[in-house]
């Protein structure tokens, strides 16, 4: 562990902070949450065409630019900074991860260049009604029919699943349960017989999607019935850069509600004169730099493919998740009246601080897994 | 004559430790020795038992000492702040008379600056010296003083005027600890050790030559010791002791004294909550099945791991030069929320043993001193509320928070009615 950032790495930062900050300012965030589609391809090619981030970590010899987990913690850490509203989290982590860990070498690079590029917008669909996020949760079966397979079952909680060119369905053979007999199949987003339904999120600027498979055909991807444990390490990794996105929004408000203290003028001095402001504005420091120390930690953790992964995953994202929804809660209440309105921006960090805490599993569900990662 | 560099520094601290350094001296002798030498203290100046080398090049001699298991100079209890703040501000007379005696470890130290009636405002001191025929008289009372009760002086914080705003006020004195009118008495605290002392002053004496600095400039003296403190904390205890296994007389001499300076503080790893026992004590207990006990664990060793990552951030941006980032300065305040957490996952696991203590309770008392040790983290070194204060004025630039009665005599502001207790 290094505990620090290379130049290079800050310099990343650094860039991927001004065009975010020019890119998504709330203004943005507050158009493109009102639509259905979530997202403008204009801006996501900006995004991946100008800067390279849809291709970060994804190797070079899959048209990616070859760098690692932490440099796309950073990058995620920026975007929920900003909180872009992007399908970047369903399709350069969670898709791009599934291909890397499952897939075969021809299909890496049949399937990774455009996602590397933006051209192709992925997910990855795993969860079903059932809201378990692990495989113990997955239904949809895949049966083979004349070389090729068909899908039938309900994915749900699918990250802008939508509007994704192309989905990662994590599927199972009929009478299989537990870790066996799970593959991972690709489907084409207008595939024939898929019904994609946008659902009503608390969050907005995260689109969630069911998606009803009947008879869907569909491409195996990396060996049938091995899925299991590529999964588990691109839940782990998904779990990493979830917690580094969530430290930059627990950051983004904590700098917010700071801001706002210092300006708000009440009983003839600025509020953050007040010893309870300053005092909750100190433990706000507190519980962001804990996490972000966990979330880079984590991020190092994944680049090395560090044994200690699973457990450091897990620990950082229910250590971030609490920082975020905690700070969020703080923001709200040290705007006072004003941070209820609608017109106030803290509530949609807040609201993306609820929908992180729950994806990828509570933070009450990932103490549970840390505690069985280290043997406890 | 050229400039020293490490190869040269290096060379000569060698060279004198090979032609002198035995162990089978007495530790006196050895540290006589050795302060005449200057290479007890390399970065000090030269007439001042010193050799006048940078910070960089004092470091290069301390590893020739380690590498040669050669015992430094005395370090143990507070002498050193003491020897800090005289070689900056004390006379000559002063240097003369103390700091030869402070290195090779003649004399033990104690400070006097915390009252029972100024904590966290340690300006608002209210022991008192008088000038009364050419020797300041001193009256009032102090407490937590470490190593009191076998120093034979401390430095000590008094007030001399009171018709001034309180900082102006204040100043710096070197007092006897053996004569009559100090009395030194231990401080037992609520987990029964008795780590520190309280001293009363009843009109005791201190000649006029024992004034440190000028009058009234005492705060700006006693910034200076704590100063010292504040890096001697963060370097962590400076133990001297090379090594457990180590033979000659100079090493039987050297772990005594440290024995006894650390004798008062076997509580401290328990004051830090333990959460290293956690798992040991959770497997022990059969509670870790138990789901709520593994929430509660998770929650502690997830802070306890990342207050250990942040340290560790702090440090490599220190090494690489860089600005130091907020992570720095979270330390002391995220130490004390560890410890509270633990004490109560402590609890947890302990269920109805943790109402016991001593060799009734698990790990002959171990865990009961936990329970009966916390408190402490959250207020010795600067309270949460202080440590606080400071993240949001230091490191978030938040207004500060304002001083009340500077513009006016200390006499008339409003003050604890603290008066020293009866013995």
């Amino acid at each position: 562990m290094k505990f620090s950032f290379t130049d290079e790495q800050e310099q990343i930062r650094t860039v991927v902070r001004r065009f975010l900050a020019e890119q998504s300012p709330t203004t943005e965030i507050r158009r493109l949450m009102a639509t259905d589609h979530g997202w403008e391809r204009a801006a996501w090619q900006r995004l991946s065409g100008e800067l390279g981030l849809t291709g970060v970590h994804i190797p070079e010899a899959y048209g990616g630019q070859g760098l690692g987990f932490v440099e796309l913690g950073i990058v995620l850490e920026e975007m929920g900074r900003a909180l872009l509203c992007a399908p970047y989290f369903a399709s350069v982590v969670l898709a791009a991860n599934a291909i890397l860990n499952a897939g075969s070498e021809d299909q890496k690079k049949e399937l990774l260049p455009g996602i590397a590029t933006g051209e192709t917008v992925a997910t990855l669909a795993f969860t079903e009604n059932n809201g378990l996020w692990d495989s113990a949760g997955v239904a949809l079966t895949a049966t083979s029919a004349g070389g090729g397979y068909r899908l039938s079952g309900v994915k749900s909680f699918v990250l802008d699943g939508h509007t994704a060119d192309l989905i990662i369905v994590l599927a199972r053979a009929p009478g299989s349960s537990g870790d066996t007999g799970l593959s991972f199949f690709s489907v084409r987003g207008d595939a024939a017989g898929l019904d994609r339904r946008l659902l009503k999120a608390v969050d907005g600027t995260r689109k969630l999607a069911r998606l009803t498979f009947d008879n869907v055909p569909a491409d195996l991807l990396g060996e049938e019935g091995a899925a299991a444990a590529p999964f588990a390490a691109t839940l782990d990794q998904a779990a990493v850069c979830l917690a580094n996105e969530m430290v930059g929004g627990a950051d983004q408000l904590r700098q917010s509600a700071l801001d706002y203290a210092m300006m708000r003028m009440q009983f003839g001095r600025p509020i953050a004169s007040f010893q309870a402001i300053k005092h909750k504005c100190a433990d706000m420091l507190v519980e962001v730099e804990l996490a972000k120390s966990a979330a880079y930690c984590a991020a190092e953790a994944a680049a090395e493919n560090d044994p200690d992964l699973p457990a450091l995953a897990s620990l950082a994202k229910a250590c971030a998740a609490d920082a975020f929804m905690q700070t969020a809660r703080e923001t709200i209440q040290l705007h006072g009246g004003i941070g209820f309105t609608w017109d106030n921006d803290t509530h949609l960090w807040f609201k993306r601080a609820k929908s992180s805490e729950v994806f990828l599993g509570s933070p009450t569900y990932h103490r549970e897994l840390l505690m069985q990662r280290w043997n406890v | 004559m050229s400039q020293p560099t490490q190869e040269t520094v290096r060379a000569e601290a060698r060279a004198w430790l090979e032609a002198n350094w035995d162990p089978s001296l007495d530790l006196k002798t050895w540290r006589t020795k050795l302060v005449d030498s200057g290479w007890g203290m390399p970065a000090w100046p030269v007439e001042w038992h010193g050799k006048g080398l940078s910070a960089a090049l004092a470091a290069v001699v301390d590893k020739e000492f380690r590498t040669l298991g050669a015992i430094g100079v005395a370090r143990s209890g507070p002498r050193m702040l003491a020897a800090a703040t005289l070689l900056e501000h004390g006379s000559d007379f002063l240097k003369e008379k103390f700091l030869r005696r402070i290195l090779t470890g003649e004399d033990h130290w104690c400070q006097l600056f915390s009252e029972p009636g100024s904590g966290s405002d340690l300006a608002g001191a209210m022991t008192r010296a008088d000038l009364r025929d050419g020797q300041w008289i001193v009256n009032g009372q102090k407490v937590w003083t470490t190593s009191a009760h076998h120093a034979q002086y401390g430095f000590l914080l008094a007030r001399t005027d009171w018709n001034v705003p309180k900082h102006q006020g204040l100043s710096y004195f070197i007092i006897e600890m053996e004569q009559p009118g100090v009395l030194v008495q231990p401080l037992r605290q609520m987990n029964g050790h008795a780590s520190f002392n309280q001293v009363f002053f009843t009109d005791a004496v201190v000649p006029a030559e024992y004034l440190v600095s000028k009058l009234g400039e005492g705060w700006k003296v006693a910034t200076t010791t704590l100063m010292h403190e504040r890096r001697a904390a963060a370097e962590g205890m400076a133990s001297g002791l090379q090594s457990a296994k180590r033979v000659g007389k100079a090493y039987d001499q050297e772990r005594a004294e440290f024995a006894i300076t650390m004798e008062p503080y076997t509580w401290y790893p328990q004051r830090a909550g333990r959460p290293d026992l956690v798992i040991e004590r959770a497997q022990a207990t059969g509670c870790n099945t138990d789901p709520v006990v593994r929430q509660e664990i998770a929650k502690l060793l997830t802070m306890h791991r990342a207050a250990h990552w942040t340290q560790r951030r702090a440090r490599a941006a220190q090494q690489l030069g860089r600005p130091p980032g907020p992570e720095g300065s979270l330390g002391k305040l995220v130490g004390s929320h560890v410890a509270r957490a633990s004490a109560n996952v402590h609890t947890l696991i302990n269920a109805a043993d943790a109402m016991l203590t001593g060799d009734d309770s698990p790990m002959n008392g171990i865990i009961a001193e936990i329970l009966v040790s916390t408190p402490a983290a959250s207020i010795a070194g600067g309270t949460d509320e202080i440590q606080r204060n400071i993240i949001a004025e230091r490191v978030l630039g938040m207004p500060k928070e304002p001083l009340t009665g500077m513009d006016r005599p200390f006499k008339d502001v409003p003050k604890n009615t603290v008066q020293p207790r009866e013995r």
